[in-house]
């Protein structure tokens, strides 16, 4: 909300500088989004006259005109007239116009000197309003793309003045960012209401007295007006004025619509900006001659009834919409935009003039649903107070006197079928106390809630407040609403600053601390974290070749996505990490080995979708193989304490190498895959060629978060010496060191301590599709030192168990 | 005999002295002293000899051995010495020449800052809670006291799932559900994702963290929620900024603030990170509206809180000075590894 400080100052006495007022007026509740001042700048501009106009023989499209300035010739050493070359073609001889002269600046920082346009004189330049800071869209159509063209009444006699000084533009702008609770902010009315209750000062409204001179009749003589949807329609007030003579508007109005950023137009549809900009309340204006018996009805338009708005578009509308209409036409969609049969024509005599009340959320279901927002729609839907109505088409009416425009009928007509009135709020001195920490007399919570323009009144016992606001604060409503209010005004700089004395403790989920472990861990191993997009293109599971019954493509769609490649909640993070891969490979960097730590979402057919925490891997350079892989995962278990998880051999997952993919099973649970990416999933995220080979891996958070037992008792340590024996197998090459391992174990009786693999090798000395495996067994015993004996009954049967399961003959060492 | 001593020492002494390295001399300490060394030999030979002569010459001959062995000994050393010095030597090396690569990875930019604010909080006494991140658009939105109209709930601004859910547009339905399974005090944090319908561009992000917070208690005050920021923001940002408050609206607090804080660029002078103004926006909280306190079936008189919410991206931008929102999610090594 642009507001002018000088259009401010009418209605409150504004003794500081415009600083200072934004800071207080930030402290109180209203935000500010920027303050700037007019013109600052500009100099050397002064209003002036073309006298008389030649075309430049040496071109097309500029003119030669002499400018009339007065006695800002002689200040900088010229003499009237001053001839100024301009390329504007909206000049014309007599044209009052702004002149920046030799030496002047520009709001763009333009310097203007004197010299020769295509070998004529030019002293100076004439502006645009652009040029004086105006934005396009609130420059007058008849200056829009030129020369900003003057009244030549209003400014004939300011003839070398300072341009600025004269259209009094030394202005300080304050653009106000409004909360969507206080629509009555929307309104330079509103604002000085902040800023009286932030000031501490009287705010004037505007006075209202109407002439009432037309000699056309009785308005409620000639007007009719129905509501017929009372329930959407609150309150409809009309006048008429007749005598109109369509113009331009004077200057102090179009100057206050243009620094608010609106465009003037006529004087009438300008009078109804003006008082949407002052009082909030937007103002509608039909030309009578259109209105079908004079008669005005508020009802739902038909389906499918076509409608042109006076933008000329052609409109649809269905029975939601709530539509102004005459005896037999639609005339305006009520509170958002007026018809093309009925606006306000250059020939207009006579006009009714509309200020209505509007439900809300029809005003807002009918602007969305035909796309159009205007002042009047973005104000009708967050609310504006009915009990206004009359004063606004009152202000309208008195202004249309005011500016000569025309002459208002005597009387008005009014349907109000119910008075909206304000509730009575019960404010406990105590508890307003106890919310802000304050010990505020309730004497100066009276003072400020008076200031505020709410009825305020202390109970006998002074421990109450009963307090009435007017109908235009719709959003205070109860006991909390009215502590907010004595809480801004006192200032929230002035409340302390303590902290709570409290017995709470503080406590850590186990998944949370899960994690934390596992981003510490792995960064430690050398991966980053990467953080994606929840939500992913549904072909995600595609690309990495997720089985067409599985689980994971069972995906939550949004209704509203950004796009396709954004539709639906992720199911498994592998995909985005590899996209993270590919970008960093695409990007050139020969190494990258990421993590990412999110949510998965599965629907059930639940109300909400299963979300399951999970963690990708993704590697690929550096000296990264399976086992570098396989090592990571084991430093993530042992760190969570999940002991004894098996890696079993997975040849049918289709996103990875058929050959080098495991699960990780422990008992019944899986708790995820890791391998190498199949070379064609890799490929298909242009991680390809050169060698490059991708590691990746997914695993439940949740499940590792649930099986995380990181207590360990005291294990006493060991008494008596330990024994090692090596063994060195060679077996077929289907035989998993897994498969050994498992048959020492289980024979190892209470002796075997330990096993390990050293070493495998292959090789044509022990022939094809062979592997030697050789194993260290530690054996020892809390019961005393083992004689050579003791380890070789165990040792020797292992040794058999061996070979009669695998098929394994055992080599020298 | 005596002679003969007298001659062993005289050349042991020469060639021990001339002796370049521990192996030489450890030769010549075999030569004379060892089993079949020359001084050795005498003293066997001496059991022959009478006894005074024997105790004379045996006297001389052990004399003998014991300067022999020291000064082998002291030899030793003196090469050992020589020895390193040669291999230190040898062994210089360019301390400024590279280091070895160790390859440590980086937590994420949004977890980093997450872990951060979690810690003030934490040494505050909040323990930290999480919910879902799709919500059903009661603990979202009605339980949050937002109006049945409010714009924020326009299939403009948030993604909706069906007409019930949808994804969680602020860390705020949390509150709603730790006051519906927790008995006051309450005093929690919750970090974590959130969505709303904004095509990305510099400042703008579909996807976004937030950190959310809530203390209820009996006589929890709005001068509480002040200290309890200001504390968090000097913790943050350096113990010399200055915070302001300043009324704002929210559905789900009253009375609401947002809290700006002194730029901690330019210290509150006007710089680029504050846009000029000297103050840079922080979050959003207030004092928690009666209305959502009572979804927790909460008894509003007895008890109060806050809540306060901030943004994680914006957070970590301002502190780093990081210009566009998007580099978070494009997770490039180079970006990543800045921090």
């Amino acid at each position: 909300m642009l507001v002018p400080v000088s259009w401010l100052s009418q209605y409150v006495d504004i003794d500081i500088a415009p600083t200072e007022l934004a800071e207080r007026m930030i402290l109180s509740g209203s935000n500010i989004e920027t303050v700037e001042t007019f013109g600052e700048g500009i100099s050397g501009v002064v209003i002036g006259k073309i006298t008389s106009i030649t075309k430049h023989g040496d071109s097309d499209h500029l003119l030669i005109c002499q400018v009339e300035v007065g006695a800002a010739a002689a200040a900088i050493g010229f003499e009237n007239p001053i001839q100024i070359v301009t390329g504007a073609q909206n000049v014309f001889e007599g044209a009052i116009v702004p002149v920046a002269l030799h030496g002047a600046k520009l709001s763009d920082g333009l310097k203007i000197k004197k010299g020769k346009l295509r070998g004529e004189v030019s002293n100076g330049m004439l502006c645009s309003a652009a040029e004086l800071g105006f934005d396009d869209k609130v420059i007058p159509f008849v200056s829009k793309d030129g020369i900003w063209i003057l009244n030549e009444d209003e400014f004939a006699d300011k003839i070398g003045q300072d341009a600025l000084d004269a259209l009094e533009l030394r202005d300080t702008i304050i653009d106000f960012e409004i909360t969507p609770n206080r629509p009555d902010c929307l309104s330079i009315i509103g604002m000085a209401r902040e800023t009286a209750a932030t000031l501490g000062k009287e705010i004037s409204y505007p006075e209202v007295s109407l002439k009432e001179e037309s000699t056309a009749g009785q308005t409620d003589d000639i007007l009719k007006i129905d509501i017929n949807k009372p329930e959407l329609c609150r309150r409809y007030v009309g006048r008429i004025a007749s005598d109109i003579t369509i113009a331009q508007s004077p200057w102090w109005l179009q100057r206050r619509l243009m620094l608010t950023g609106m465009r003037p137009i006529n004087n009438i549809v300008d009078i109804t900006n003006y008082v949407l900009l002052e009082l909030g309340h937007p103002i509608h204006a039909f030309d009578i001659r259109q209105i079908a018996d004079q008669h005005i009805i508020v009802d739902t338009a038909a389906k499918d009834e076509h409608f042109t708005t006076l933008d000329s578009q052609d409109r649809i509308l269905d029975e939601d919409v709530l539509l102004i209409k005459d005896s037999q036409k639609g005339v305006a969609i009520a509170g958002v935009m007026g018809g093309e049969n009925s606006e306000v024509l250059d020939d207009t005599q006579t006009i009714i003039v509309e200020a209505a009340n509007f439900n809300e959320d029809s005003i807002r279901k009918t602007s969305k649903k035909l796309g159009i927002r205007t002042e009047a729609s973005a104000r009708y839907e967050k609310g504006v107070d009915a009990n206004l109505c009359a004063y606004a088409n009152d202000r309208v009416c008195a202004l249309i006197e005011e500016i000569g425009a025309g002459k208002v009928l005597s009387g008005r007509v009014d349907h109000y079928p119910t008075r909206v009135i304000a509730p009575e709020i019960i404010a406990r001195v105590a508890r307003v106390n106890a919310v802000l920490g304050t010990q505020i007399p309730a004497s100066e919570m009276v003072t400020i809630l008076e200031s505020l323009e709410i009825e305020a009144t202390l109970s006998e016992n002074k421990q109450e407040i009963l307090a009435i606001p007017q109908t235009f604060r719709g959003d205070l409503k109860e006991e909390v609403d009215i502590i907010e209010e004595v809480g801004r005004i006192y200032g929230y700089e002035n409340l302390g600053m303590t902290l709570h004395k409290d017995h709470v403790t503080v406590s850590v989920s186990k998944s949370w601390q899960v994690r934390g472990t596992l981003r510490n861990l792995l960064t430690d191993l050398g991966l980053s974290e990467s953080t994606t997009y929840s939500f992913v293109s549904p072909s995600t599971v595609d690309r990495v070749r997720i089985p067409a019954d599985d689980i994971r493509r069972s995906m939550v769609r949004l209704i509203n996505p950004l796009g396709e490649e954004n539709s639906v909640m992720r199911t498994v993070l592998l995909p985005n990490t590899l996209e993270v891969l590919e970008r960093n490979y695409k990007r050139g960097i020969a190494e990258a080995h990421f993590f990412e730590i999110g949510n998965t979402f599965i629907d059930l057919h639940d109300k909400l979708p299963k979300e399951e925490q999970h963690l990708s891997l993704g590697l690929y350079g550096g000296d990264i193989d399976f086992f570098g892989l396989k090592g990571i995962v084991l430093q993530v278990l042992t760190a969570l304490g999940v002991d004894d998880v098996a890696f079993v051999q997975v040849t049918d997952d289709s996103t990875y190498h058929p050959g080098r993919c495991a699960k990780l099973v422990l008992g019944d649970t899986v708790i995820g895959t890791i391998g190498e990416l199949h070379p064609d999933v890799a490929e298909s995220y242009g991680i390809s060629g050169s060698g490059v080979r991708v590691y990746a891996g997914e695993l439940s958070v949740d499940i590792l978060t649930q099986l995380s037992d990181t207590f360990h008792m005291y294990q006493p340590l060991p008494k008596y010496p330990s024994t090692s024996r090596d063994i060195s197998l060679l077996v077929d090459e289907d035989v998993s060191v897994a498969d050994v391992e498992s048959i020492i174990k289980a024979n190892g009786g209470q002796i075997l301590e330990d096993v390990a693999l050293f070493d495998i090798y292959r090789g044509t000395q022990i022939g094809e599709g062979k592997k030697s495996m050789s194993f260290s067994l530690t054996y020892r015993s809390s019961e005393g030192t083992l004689t050579d004996e003791d380890v070789a009954k165990v040792h020797e049967n292992i040794l058999k168990i061996i070979e009669e399961k695998t098929g394994a003959t055992l080599r020298e060492i | 005999m005596q002679q003969k001593i007298s001659e062993l020492l005289d050349s042991a002494k020469l060639q021990i002295e001339s002796a370049k390295d521990e192996a030489s001399i450890e030769q010549l300490r075999v030569a004379y002293l060892g089993k079949k060394g020359e001084i050795t030999a005498i003293l066997k030979s001496m059991k022959d000899l009478a006894p005074e002569e024997r105790k004379a010459l045996g006297a001389k001959a052990n004399e003998a051995r014991a300067t022999i062995e020291n000064l082998i000994s002291s030899a030793k050393d003196t090469a050992k010495e020589a020895a390193k010095s040669i291999r230190f030597a040898a062994e210089k090396i360019d301390v400024t020449e590279p280091a070895k690569a160790i390859s440590l990875g980086k937590k994420h930019m949004i977890t980093q800052t997450i872990e951060e604010i979690s810690e003030i909080f934490a040494s505050m006494g909040y323990s930290v809670t999480e919910g879902p991140e799709v919500e059903t658009v009661f603990h979202n939105f009605d339980a949050l006291n937002a109006a049945p109209n409010h714009p924020s709930r326009d299939l403009t601004d948030t993604f909706y799932i069906t007409e019930d859910t949808l994804l969680r547009t602020q860390t705020s339905p949390v509150q709603v559900r730790t006051l519906q399974s927790t008995k006051p005090p309450i005093k929690v944090i919750s970090p974590g994702r959130c969505f709303r319908a904004d095509s990305p561009d510099a400042t703008h992000s579909p996807m976004f963290h937030q950190v959310e917070g809530l203390l209820v208690d009996e006589g929890v005050t709005m001068a509480d929620l002040k200290g309890t920021l200001d504390y968090f923001a000097k913790k943050m940002f350096g113990a010399d900024v200055v915070t302001k408050f300043r009324p704002h609206f929210f559905p789900f607090t009253e009375p609401s603030a947002e809290m700006d804080m002194s730029c901690f660029k330019c210290g509150g002078k006007g710089c680029r990170v504050c846009k000029g103004s000297g103050w840079i926006e922080i979050l959003g909280c207030g004092m928690v509206h009666p209305n959502v306190l009572e979804v927790g079936g909460i008894d509003t008189e007895k008890y109060t809180g806050f809540a306060f919410g901030m943004g994680v991206e914006r957070i970590a931008m301002l502190k780093h000075g990081i210009e566009d929102i998007r580099l978070f999610y494009e997770n490039d090594l180079r970006f990543v590894n800045q921090f």
